[in-house]
C-alpha cells in the first residue's frame, strides 16, 4: 500500500519538526531578531542535505523504489507571485510564529488554539482561490 | 535510544534530518516535498467552492493529505514519547527580548499569552493566530509554496523562483517580527 509510505514519512517529519523546535513561536521570533544561529543552521543544513540528495539522484540517474525515473520538475518562476506571495507569507509566518508544517504539528502536540490559525489559513487559501484571476502573477 | 532522542537536538542534527525529507519523498514516493498545497486539497475535497482554483481531481493529491495525517501523528508521538512539548533552548538574548515584550515565563514550546486555551478570545491571540494564519495560507498559495516547498525543496533544486520566494518570506517576517509582534502582544 503506497499511501502507507507517505503516512510513515509524515510521522518522521512530525517528529523532526517537533524535536527540531522549528514549530516553536519562540524560535521563529529569535530567528527574525538574529538572536541565535540555531534556525539558520537548521534551514541551511537542511537545504545542503536536500541539494546534495538531488545532485546524487541526478548524477547516478537513480530511480524510485518502484523503478520509476525520479521526477524533478521544480516550480515555474512567477515574479509577482513568488515575491508578493512570499512577502505576504512572511508576514503571517512571523505573526503566527508558524508556517504550514508547524500548523499541523502544533495540533498533534495538543495546542488546540492552533485550530484558529488553521481556520485562518484555509480562509486565506479560499480567498486566494477566488482572487487568483485578478492578481498579477 | 529513546533517552537520546528525548534530549534537545542541536541544529546539526535537526537540520540534516529535515533535509532528508527531500530524498525520502523522491525515492520512496517519487514526489517533490511540499506541505501548503494540502490546504488547497482540503478546500477542494470538503467544500463546494466554485472557483476554478478548486476544480480539479484532489484525489490525485491524496498522498499529500496522507503525509499531513502522518505529520500530525508524528508530532503527537514526539510530544508524548520524546519530551517534545518542553521549552526550546533559546538564547539569553532572545529571553531578554521576550521578557521586554511582556512574556512572563518560558516553560513550554509556545507562549501562553497566545496559545493557552483560556486566552483564545483575547485580541492578541485572535490577531496572531487568525490573521497570521490567513496570511500564511494566502501567501503560501500565491507564492505557490511555503517553507517546505520553496525553502527546502525549491532551494535544493536551485530553483530561482524559490529563492525569490524565500527572500520574500524573510522580508515579510522581519517586518512583522520587529514592528508588529511587540504591538500585538501589548493588545
Amino acid at each position: 500500500m503506497k499511501l502507507l509510505r507517505f503516512f510513515l514519512i509524515g510521522v518522521y517529519f512530525g517528529i523532526v519538526l517537533v524535536k527540531g523546535e522549528v514549530i516553536s513561536w519562540f524560535r521563529i521570533q529569535e530567528m527574525f531578531h538574529f538572536q541565535s544561529f540555531y534556525m539558520y543552521g537548521v534551514i541551511g543544513s537542511a537545504v545542503l542535505v536536500g541539494a546534495l540528495s538531488v545532485a546524487l539522484i541526478k548524477r547516478f540517474q537513480m530511480t524510485s523504489i518502484d523503478g520509476e525515473a525520479v521526477k524533478l520538475a521544480g516550480k515555474p518562476f512567477n515574479r509577482a507571485g513568488n515575491l508578493a506571495g512570499g512577502i505576504i507569507f512572511g508576514l503571517g509566518w512571523a505573526l503566527a510564529g508558524a508556517c504550514p508544517g508547524p500548523l499541523y504539528a502544533l495540533l498533534g502536540v495538543g495546542y488546540w488554539t492552533i485550530l484558529l490559525a488553521i481556520a485562518g489559513a484555509l480562509l486565506g487559501v479560499i480567498s486566494y482561490g477566488y482572487l487568483k484571476p485578478r492578481l498579477p502573477h | 535510544m529513546i533517552e537520546f532522542l528525548s534530549q534537545s537536538w542541536p541544529w546539526y542534527v535537526s537540520g540534516p534530518l529535515l533535509g532528508l525529507m527531500v530524498p525520502l519523498l523522491l525515492i520512496l514516493g517519487n514526489k517533490e516535498f511540499g506541505i501548503s498545497s494540502s490546504l488547497r486539497h482540503m478546500c477542494a475535497a470538503a467544500l463546494p467552492l466554485k472557483a476554478d482554483y478548486f476544480r480539479y481531481n484532489w484525489k490525485d493529491a491524496l498522498w499529500n493529505l496522507v503525509l499531513v495525517a502522518g505529520l500530525i501523528v508524528g508530532a503527537a508521538i514526539a510530544a508524548v514519547g520524546l519530551d517534545g512539548g518542553s521549552a526550546p533552548a533559546i538564547s539569553d538574548g532572545a529571553r531578554e527580548l521576550f521578557s521586554a515584550w511582556g512574556i512572563e515565563s518560558i516553560t513550554e514550546l509556545q507562549p501562553r499569552e497566545i496559545f493557552a486555551l483560556q486566552n483564545i478570545a483575547t485580541p492578541t491571540a485572535i490577531v496572531s493566530l487568525l490573521v497570521g494564519g490567513f496570511l500564511v495560507g494566502f501567501g503560501a498559495r500565491y507564492a505557490n509554496g511555503c517553507t517546505s516547498g520553496h525553502a527546502i525543496m525549491g532551494l535544493s533544486l536551485l530553483n530561482f523562483g524559490s529563492l525569490v520566494a524565500v527572500i520574500g518570506f524573510f522580508i515579510g517576517g522581519l517586518l512583522v517580527s520587529h514592528l508588529v509582534v511587540p504591538w500585538v502582544l501589548a493588545l
